[in-house]
């Protein structure tokens, strides 16, 4: 299996769950993990004669993401996307169609590609289905069990141009879509509860030739997925092309343990949705002054936050953007920026804060952050002792590093005492000492470890190496 | 039985009590109704109760509403908690709604006491209610005749006299038509102007809720009561309509009113005759009569039988067996959703499901429901440019009396041609009301039609209350 002489086409369509505190046409609770069918009412059930009343906290949060992706607003309406599905409890879905509110966009990558969004409309979430014996999908199932608390959920569904190239841009794209959409406040953008999920559209071409027949794939639900899907799908497109068959168009379904693509056998391509305009909204048009008042209050998007960064290094090899890239994507940016203030070398601070830090745990305060980097920075602890007294802090946040450090034991070694042990480290070591004296640089590892142990980790590895050094050289 | 008006009054001074004024109600219908069939059910626990309320405030000195006591009819296709709600389809046989309807709510907030719930063409499809799963209605001036649809249980409650009001709903003339056929007040009010929440869906850009009565006075009364802005229903207009009672009392003095054409033509010569004399009433009245001509009229049938079935294709599809109503078990879903519908639809439905689902497929889009659109885009533009002229149009409501049971049955075309002059003020969301205006020679009932341009449904009552005077003249 080869992409030998081949170039992969992709488009993806991203759901994303809105973070409303009600659901997007009744006031029912929003909310991931309740118990079933308590989140219910004869709107979000489908129940003859109820009637939806649009959430206009959703719309807010429809037009930050419109907004943040670079689109135009405008004037739209909603439409019935009709089929029959069990857990869709109206039989019909209320979307939007030709006149999406979000349209023609774009999302500039880290590695500086741009990404065209087509739209990104508002529609709504249906229920959740169980299905009970036989394989877990619907098909030959025992019973199925049909959970409405997440019928009538806002979505806005995001629709890319079908810009990307390969599986790691397609992931790219997709962790900086979920960056800008959790920066709006619009999502919490978890792939694994499902709030955000991912289809791919993908085909393959030879360079220069018109786009090829694409299969769509479903079921991705972490970034890995998705770039192992749209590599292994890419490569079966171009093995069938090359054993002279034809691309089915066609529904395929992700199975992650199994590493492949299958056809979902789906009549779903032959569905006639019988799109209309629903008859139960009126057209839903934001005002300039509304969007306007939106647009005022958007946070700084992560591509501007990770500027921020870099700028405030002074550095952007690619291993500090990668690191910067993490505590912008942890929302740890603001936490940086404090403990510089407070005093910590910037590089430092965003190495520990993308490597060391929780997101979603208890962070240590800026001014105990601030104060351990300095420590670190100055030899006073050691890279090893300096992660130990980081993990301390989740503990007790305020507490003084210097104090975590002396209860960990970490006092600093005194300069005569590293110094003697390293000269007993090399005694003991003669062979190793010749060879490293002879240019073997590899050994210094060795008689790192060697000073470690015999400090129990207390010695600073910087300054290790600068007394080997200077031993060698004289 | 009394007007609205007089039985509230009675029930707030304590002249009546509204218990046995319901009693009364429940004697009437237990004495004919085998033979009508106005009521698919009766809610004697649940009246009873809301009378003893409204008699209980009464005693306590307390104001129970404008519409204290009166006995109301509710069609079965407006929700009410806890009582079975059918729409004449077998698909929601015992169906129980968690939930009341906003109109029935601001009834009972009014002191109305509902009794049950009232016969209809399946899921309001009809114009005769022979399209009822549980059989039809029939006409009190001749129980051979339909009482037309598909609103017809709620025009037999009222002019049966089992009730003074019952609550209907108009798509195409579900109200306006039986009302004609039945001898009553029968008024569709302009788009938005009444909540939707609780009335199930036919065709939700074209339904309205709207009253029977025997007198325009009354429809003003209960209108009142059930309008206004509902935050439920996207669709509700905000408040600020004009008082109807007091348009009933206004006069018509100086206004024009419009002899159309195109709402006479094709109608029975006896018809077309009492719509001339109600002109004249209006003349008599100070009125000026001026005939015109809105051809684009003639359109709204082909438009409607578009429109209305592609939005029902849509709003019936979620009786599919899974959460309520009629199940009829197989082995996988899709086989039970088939069978359930097979078996719980009757054949009028079944027939505008598949023609609203063709008018919405691929390919034909354009060709069939988009047409429509325009045309119905049309029909209005036609009827504003009409408004320029006059204040109201007058014709006829029907083009012939009720007719007899089996007569259309077989032609769905001509069952549909009797809703032709009733379609356009759908269509346009405007207001109408048919006003009783003597019978013919057979002693059937004509109703005398008037539309309004929306939101001016003030004028209706006006014009409503003149035409009703002169009759009895």
């Amino acid at each position: 299996m080869s992409m030998a002489g081949y170039e992969t086409i992709i488009g993806l369509e991203v759901h994303c769950e809105l973070k409303t505190e009600t659901k997007l046409f009744c006031g029912c609770r929003n909310a991931f993990g309740d118990e079933p069918n308590t989140n219910v009412c004869p709107v979000c059930v489908g129940l003859p004669g109820s009637l939806p009343v649009l959430n206009k906290k959703a719309v807010e949060f429809a037009i930050r993401i419109g907004l943040a992706l670079n689109c135009e607003v405008k004037w739209s309406n909603f439409h019935r996307k009709n089929y029959f599905y069990p857990d869709m409890p109206k039989d019909f879905q209320i979307s939007q169609y030709d006149l999406p509110l979000n349209e023609h966009g774009s999302i500039e990558l880290p590695d500086g590609s741009v990404v065209g969004i087509t739209r990104a409309h508002m529609e709504e979430d249906t229920g959740k289905s169980t299905h009970l014996g036989g394989s877990g999908r619907i098909h030959g199932a025992d019973a199925s069990l049909i959970d409405y608390n997440r019928s009538g959920v806002p979505l806005v569904e995001i629709v890319s141009e079908p810009d990307m190239r390969s599986g790691v841009q397609a992931r790219a794209y997709v962790a900086e879509l979920r960056a800008i959409l959790v920066a709006v406040g619009a999502t919490d953008g978890r792939m694994e509860e499902g709030s955000m999920r991912v289809d791919a559209n993908v085909s393959v071409r030879k360079p220069g030739d018109p786009f090829g027949k694409r299969c769509e794939i479903k079921n991705l639900n972490s970034l890995r997925s998705l770039q192992r899907a749209i590599e292994y799908e890419a490569l079966r497109q171009v093995d069938c092309i090359e054993a002279g068959e034809r691309i089915i168009q066609e529904t395929r379904h992700w199975d992650e343990a199994a590493g492949r693509t299958g056809s979902m056998r789906s009549k779903e391509e032959a569905n006639d949705y019988r799109y209309f305009p629903e008859p139960d909204l009126v057209p839903l048009s934001p005002s300039a002054a509304w969007i306007e008042e939106i647009r005022a209050a958007q946070p700084t998007l992560p591509k501007a936050r990770r500027q921020q960064l870099v700028d405030l290094i002074g550095n952007s090899d690619q291993a500090t953007l990668d690191l910067i890239a993490t505590v912008v994507d942890r929302d740890l940016d603001g936490l940086v920026f404090e403990a510089t203030s407070a005093g910590a070398p910037a590089g430092l601070a965003v190495t520990r804060a993308a490597n060391e830090l929780d997101a979603d745990g208890v962070l240590p305060s800026a001014k105990s952050f601030a104060a351990t980097c300095q420590m670190e920075a100055t030899g006073a602890l050691s890279a090893t002792q300096a992660k130990a007294v980081l993990a301390a802090l989740t503990e007790s946040p305020d507490a003084d590093p210097k104090e975590i450090a002396a209860s960990l034991g970490f006092e600093q070694l005194s300069d005569d005492t590293l110094a003697s042990t390293v000269e007993e480290v090399i005694s003991s070591n003669g062979d190793e000492w010749g060879r490293f004296v002879g240019g073997d640089d590899k050994l210094a590892q060795f008689f790192i470890g060697k000073v470690m142990g015999a400090t129990k980790g207390k010695a600073n590895g910087k300054a290790v190496i600068a007394l080997l050094n200077e031993r060698r050289q004289n | 039985m009394n007007t609205a008006h007089d039985v509230a009054s009675q029930v707030r001074s304590g002249e009546v009590s509204a218990a046995s004024l319901l009693e009364q109600s429940f004697a009437a219908i237990a004495a004919r109704d085998h033979e009508l069939n106005a009521f698919l059910y009766l809610d004697h626990d649940g009246a009873r109760a809301t009378a003893k309320a409204v008699d209980e405030k009464v005693a306590a000195g307390q104001d129970p509403g404008p519409l204290a006591g009166v006995p109301v009819g509710i069609k079965d296709n407006l929700a009410m908690r806890g009582v079975p709600t059918t729409c004449g389809s077998k698909i929601l046989d015992g169906w129980k709604p968690p939930y009341t309807a906003t109109v029935v709510e601001r009834l009972l907030a009014a002191g109305a006491v509902p009794v049950g719930k009232t016969n209809l063409d399946e899921f309001a499809m009809g114009s005769s209610t022979e399209n009822s799963a549980f059989g039809p209605s029939r006409n009190p001036y001749d129980v051979t005749k339909v009482p037309g649809g598909s609103s017809g249980g709620s025009a037999v409650a009222v002019a049966a006299g089992f009730v003074p009001v019952a609550l209907g709903s108009d798509t195409g003339g579900s109200i306006r038509q039986p009302a004609a056929f039945c001898g009553l007040v029968g008024y569709k009010p302009s788009y938005g102007h009444v909540s939707r929440y609780g009335l199930v869906a036919f065709s939700s850009s074209l339904d309205q809720v709207g009253p029977f009565t025997t007198t325009v006075a009354d429809a003003a009364l209960v209108t009142q009561v059930i309008g206004g802005h509902d935050p439920a229903d996207s669709t509700s207009m905000p408040d600020g309509y004009d008082d109807l009672l007091a348009a009933c009392g206004r006069g018509v003095q100086g206004l024009k009113v419009g002899l159309c054409s195109d709402l006479l033509d094709g109608a029975d010569a006896e018809i077309v005759e009492r719509v001339r004399q109600a002109a004249a009433v209006l003349e008599a009245a100070g009125a000026e009569i001026i005939d015109i001509a809105i051809p684009e009229l003639r359109l709204g049938l082909s438009a409607y039988y578009l429109i209305a079935p592609a939005e029902a294709s849509s709003n019936l599809a979620r009786y599919d067996g899974v959460r309520f109503g009629l199940r009829v078990e197989r082995e996988d879903v899709a086989a039970m959703n088939v069978a359930t519908r097979t078996a719980g639809f009757g054949a009028e439905v079944k027939r505008r499901i598949m023609l609203g689902t063709y008018a919405l497929s691929a390919g034909y889009y354009d060709a069939y429901y988009g047409q429509a659109q325009k045309t119905r885009r049309l029909i209005t533009n036609a009827l504003d440019a009409a408004y320029e002229k006059v204040d109201v149009l007058l014709g006829a409501t029907t083009p012939t009396t009720a007719f007899g049971f089996g007569d259309k049955v077989a032609d769905p075309m001509s069952m549909y041609l009797s809703d032709l002059f009733t379609i356009p003020t759908n269509l346009a969301g405007h207001g109408a009301m048919s006003v009783p205006f003597g019978a013919a020679s057979d002693g059937m009932p004509i109703g005398v039609q008037i539309l309004s341009p929306g939101r001016r449904d003030d004028r209706l009552f006006q014009v409503g209350a003149v035409v009703e005077a002169g009759v009895a003249k």
